[in-house]
């Protein structure tokens, strides 16, 4: 279905989601090759460290966790993986490790992988395939890139920990890269983004998690030399504990924007704006945002402003009939806005929120100073719902859009219309289908 | 800790003392650390954690993952170099620290690592760099060291916050306690890292110190983002209130003030923690359906016709109809739903009685009806406590749940109540509700036509 979809949008989009498949059967020709290779060895090299790496893995994977933006990650499936690619040598075991080839690195992750996903599969959840094949590809790499380097001898480790080090973070950075890149491409498919700005928001979201992983796998590799084994135990408390905090501080982030999804709502039960208008005004707006390149934060706060940008209104005696402040007079949309801006701006945590939701009514011509981009999103996006409502009729919705272009010489900026154009365009495609 | 009572100086002394009496007898030579390297770097780890630490929600504590630095003093350097490591709290760079606090935490600090050495060696761990063949059997000493470093830690912080009375019940306490686990989890957990940090020192030296930084900060800042969101969800639940409050002038500020008023009762009849803060926030939003109501009713000074007594009736229904998609506790839906049943089932929107009437509701009835007592409307002034006190015992088992009304009476001779300034009117009369739904002792008049 999804694939389905994407035939129908702009043909740049279809190169971009045969990317996916790409991952997919990258991922898969990995597993099938290093499991044959595994089974053709007819056993694997240290079983014992592959069994403890792999159960690592696998409680990771389980442990998967869900990072704003519907992102997923699964910092110590991650940390444990890289720290396997990266083995040197275990104590307990005498001789070097690194004749384990990448191959048995990737069936390894891959088993560990498919373990951590089954509880995920029978309790309903998505198996999240997807992540799953892009950590891996970032795993191969990683495991490919380190074989010929230790196999040159460059490295001992006693004499020479910085070389290694220097070389582990390098590969460890690379992953990283590889790891963004790939989520990035999927995303700027899914939620027609750019490329530019959804590498950029992935970079800048995966960082922390990403290092912390990055960090523990080096040390997993270096500690595996004194503590052995037993390290995997000794390490998990700590990346546990990132965990936690970063599951924590995801769900409260869910929490907070259901709230202020919730309490737009006031504004439609106390009768003052069309059921449904504010959800989708800022469905419409955050869509026109993404199509015109705005970053993630951006993007949430004009969610949040498209969400409550009625909300002034429950300072008004009376409702306006209809709700529809696209019909009221210049004087009450100003009011409206710097109302509900003030209320906002009340929590003190939401100013960015607050100025987009009192720049709403300015024209985009002729106002000193020029109102914020977000600002003149919510305004054409309010306009356009106001003049369509929940409605799905194509020419109504090209009647309202006209509107909208007849007025762009002082009320609507050009390039958001041109935007809403695009997205209402895309909206009634899927809708035929 | 803005202002110290005598009782918590004595409190803080006794702390200073007991670690003065227990580190100073052992500072001979041969109780000193030998190499000096570890204990500088290590203690330049735990200021720099000490000195950064992440505010919590609440506002007293903070938490910094320093604990990995005294833990692996106490594996490289014994009991009296992970003492002397979490000493170096006394010199933490972190801004706006009183006195009193540097001294209490210096001390706490060094009784702490004390103690987790003293289990150390007690257990049989052996003190130095720890070799390939002290694995695995040295985890069991060293988990335990982590152990005794919690308790010492929190008990001893736990201790202080007895002695340092808050004034008011803000939520910041609440959250404090319902945090506690996981600070406990977390400086647990953080300890993995002061065994990492001493295993690796004979590989790479001090750099382990520098690399550990990396996740901490990590686990820091997420930590952080927590908080801030935390707040900002609070913050924003009570501006969005306060609109909803700017309806009608005489209500302002009663969302908060029954939210505090619930937070009390819950907790004088012993509500868990994460409970008592789901109440709080029902108790804040109990009103929220009022927007449902056309403001022409609320603000109709004769009789109510049947509709319009209706409508008012639908308000707590309105309220859910808000609120459900927030991912709260069911309890606290059921809580706003329900505000207005009564004990003797005469109450609406459903007119269930007794234990039918779930606890959160019955919780925010009292709260709900007191405040509105004490708060002047525009047909009476406000009455005093004692005279709201006494309506609430004269409606106790059939308007309102005993239990919760002695609760709530228990609660304000012990913690106070902040009666609500005198609202004088406003010059424009037309944010003026001349009835209140609230108030028991003015019960709405419905024209009856029958």
């Amino acid at each position: 279905m999804a694939i389905r979809q994407a035939e129908d949008r702009l043909p740049s989009w279809q190169a971009m989601d045969s990317g996916r498949l790409l991952l997919l059967v990258a991922a898969g020709m990995l597993v099938v090759a290093a499991l044959a290779r595994t089974a053709a060895a007819g056993s694997v090299v240290d079983l014992r460290t592959a069994i403890a790496f792999g159960s690592a893995i696998a409680i990771g994977e389980l442990l998967r966790l869900g990072l704003p933006g519907g992102r997923e990650a699964a910092p110590i499936a991650t940390a444990a993986a890289l720290a396997y690619a990266l083995l040197i040598r275990v104590h307990q075991l005498q001789g070097p490790v690194t004749h384990v080839a990448a191959l048995q690195v990737i069936a390894v992750t891959a088993v560990g992988m498919t373990v951590g996903a089954m509880p995920h599969i029978a309790a309903g959840r998505p198996a999240g395939v997807t992540g799953m094949a892009t950590r891996l590809v970032a795993v191969a790499c990683v495991a490919f890139a380190f074989r010929p380097v230790v196999g040159a001898d460059v490295i001992r480790m006693r004499d020479h920990w910085w070389v290694a080090f220097a070389v582990m973070a390098v590969l460890v950075a690379a992953g990283w890269l590889v790891e963004a890149t790939i989520g990035a491409l999927i995303r700027a498919d899914d939620l027609h983004a750019r490329f530019s700005v959804a590498l950029w928001d992935e970079m800048r979201l995966q960082l922390p998690l990403g290092a912390a992983a990055g960090v523990s796998a080096i040390m997993i590799s270096f500690a595996a030399e004194v503590m052995g084994l037993a390290e995997l135990v000794v390490f998990m408390g700590p990346l546990l504990v990132t965990q936690v905090a970063f599951r924590r501080y995801s769900g409260i982030r869910a929490t907070y924007l259901q709230t202020v999804r919730a309490l737009a709502r006031v504004t439609e039960v106390g009768g003052y704006v069309e059921s449904g208008h504010s959800r989708r005004v800022s469905r419409l707006a955050v869509a026109v945002g993404r199509e015109l390149g705005l970053a993630e934060t951006d993007l949430l706060d004009l969610q949040y402003a498209a969400l409550m940008h009625d909300i002034g209104q429950l300072s008004l005696p009376d409702p306006i009939p209809g709700g529809a402040t696209v019909l009221v007079s210049i004087q009450d949309q100003r009011r409206i806005a710097e109302l509900g801006a003030d209320v906002i701006s009340q929590a003190g945590v939401l100013d960015r929120v607050a100025e987009l939701v009192r720049c709403q009514s300015w024209p985009y011509r002729g106002h000193d100073p020029e109102p914020p981009v977000g600002s003149r999103i919510i305004r054409a996006a309010n306009a356009f719902d106001d003049l369509v409502g929940g409605s799905t009729d194509r020419d109504r919705s090209a009647a309202a859009l006209e509107r909208l272009r007849l007025d762009t010489a002082v009320e609507y900026d050009p390039g958001v219309v041109e935007a809403l154009t695009e997205v209402a365009a895309k909206r009634l495609a899927s809708r035929l289908e | 800790m803005s202002r110290v009572s005598r009782a918590a100086w004595i409190y803080i002394g006794a702390v200073v003392i007991a670690a003065a009496s227990v580190v100073a007898p052992r500072f001979s030579e041969h109780a000193m650390p030998k190499s000096w390297l570890p204990l500088v770097v290590l203690m330049l780890l735990f200021l720099i954690c000490d000195s950064t630490p992440t505010p919590l929600a609440a506002r007293q504590a903070a938490w910094s993952p320093s604990s990995s630095a005294t833990l692996a003093a106490v594996v490289l350097l014994g009991p009296i170099g992970a003492a002397l490591v979490g000493a170096v709290s006394l010199i933490s760079l972190r801004p706006r620290i009183l006195l009193a606090e540097r001294v209490f935490n210096g001390a706490m600090y060094a009784l702490a690592g004390y103690a987790a050495g003293w289990v150390y060696v007690g257990l049989g761990g052996h003190v130095g760099h720890p070799h390939p063949p002290d694995f695995p059997a040295i985890i069991v000493p060293f988990a335990a060291a982590a152990v005794a470093h919690v308790v010492v830690n929190q008990g001893l912080i736990w201790g202080v916050l007895q002695m340092t009375r808050y004034d008011t019940l803000g939520p910041g306490r609440i959250q404090l306690e319902s945090s506690l686990p996981l600070l406990v989890a977390s400086d647990l957990g953080y300890a993995g890292f002061g065994l990492v940090i001493a295993a690796l020192w004979t590989v790479m030296w001090l750099f382990a110190a520098v690399l550990v930084l990396v996740p901490l900060f990590v686990a820091r800042w997420a930590m952080g983002q927590f908080a801030e969101q935390q707040r900002a969800y609070a913050a924003t639940m009570a501006a969005l209130c306060q609109a909803v409050e700017t309806k009608d002038f005489y209500t302002r500020g009663h969302s908060e003030r029954v939210s505090r008023g619930s937070g009390l009762i819950a907790r004088q009849i012993g509500m868990r923690a994460d409970r008592t803060e789901a109440i709080m926030f029902a108790g804040m939003l109990h009103d929220v359906g009022k927007l449902g109501v056309p403001t022409k009713v609320l603000q109709k000074t004769g009789p109510l016709t049947e509709e319009e007594f209706a409508a008012i009736q639908l308000h707590p229904m309105r309220g859910l109809e808000i609120v459900r998609e927030i991912g709260f506790l069911n309890e606290a839906l059921a809580g706003i739903m329900h505000h207005h049943e009564k004990i003797d089932g005469t109450g609406y929107p459903m007119g269930l009685a007794d234990d039918e009437i779930p606890e959160f509701a019955r919780v925010i009835a009292v709260a709900d009806a007191f405040d509105s007592m004490t708060s002047t409307r525009s047909y009476r002034e406000a009455r005093r406590m004692s005279e709201a006190i006494e309506e609430l015992r004269k409606g106790a088992g059939s308007q309102f749940d005993p239990a919760m009304v002695e609760a709530f009476i228990a609660a304000l001779h012990r913690e106070g109540w902040r009666l609500p300034e005198r609202a004088a009117p406003p010059a424009d009369r037309q944010t003026v509700t001349a009835q209140d739904h609230d108030d028991p002792t003015a019960p709405l008049r419905v024209i009856e036509s029958y």
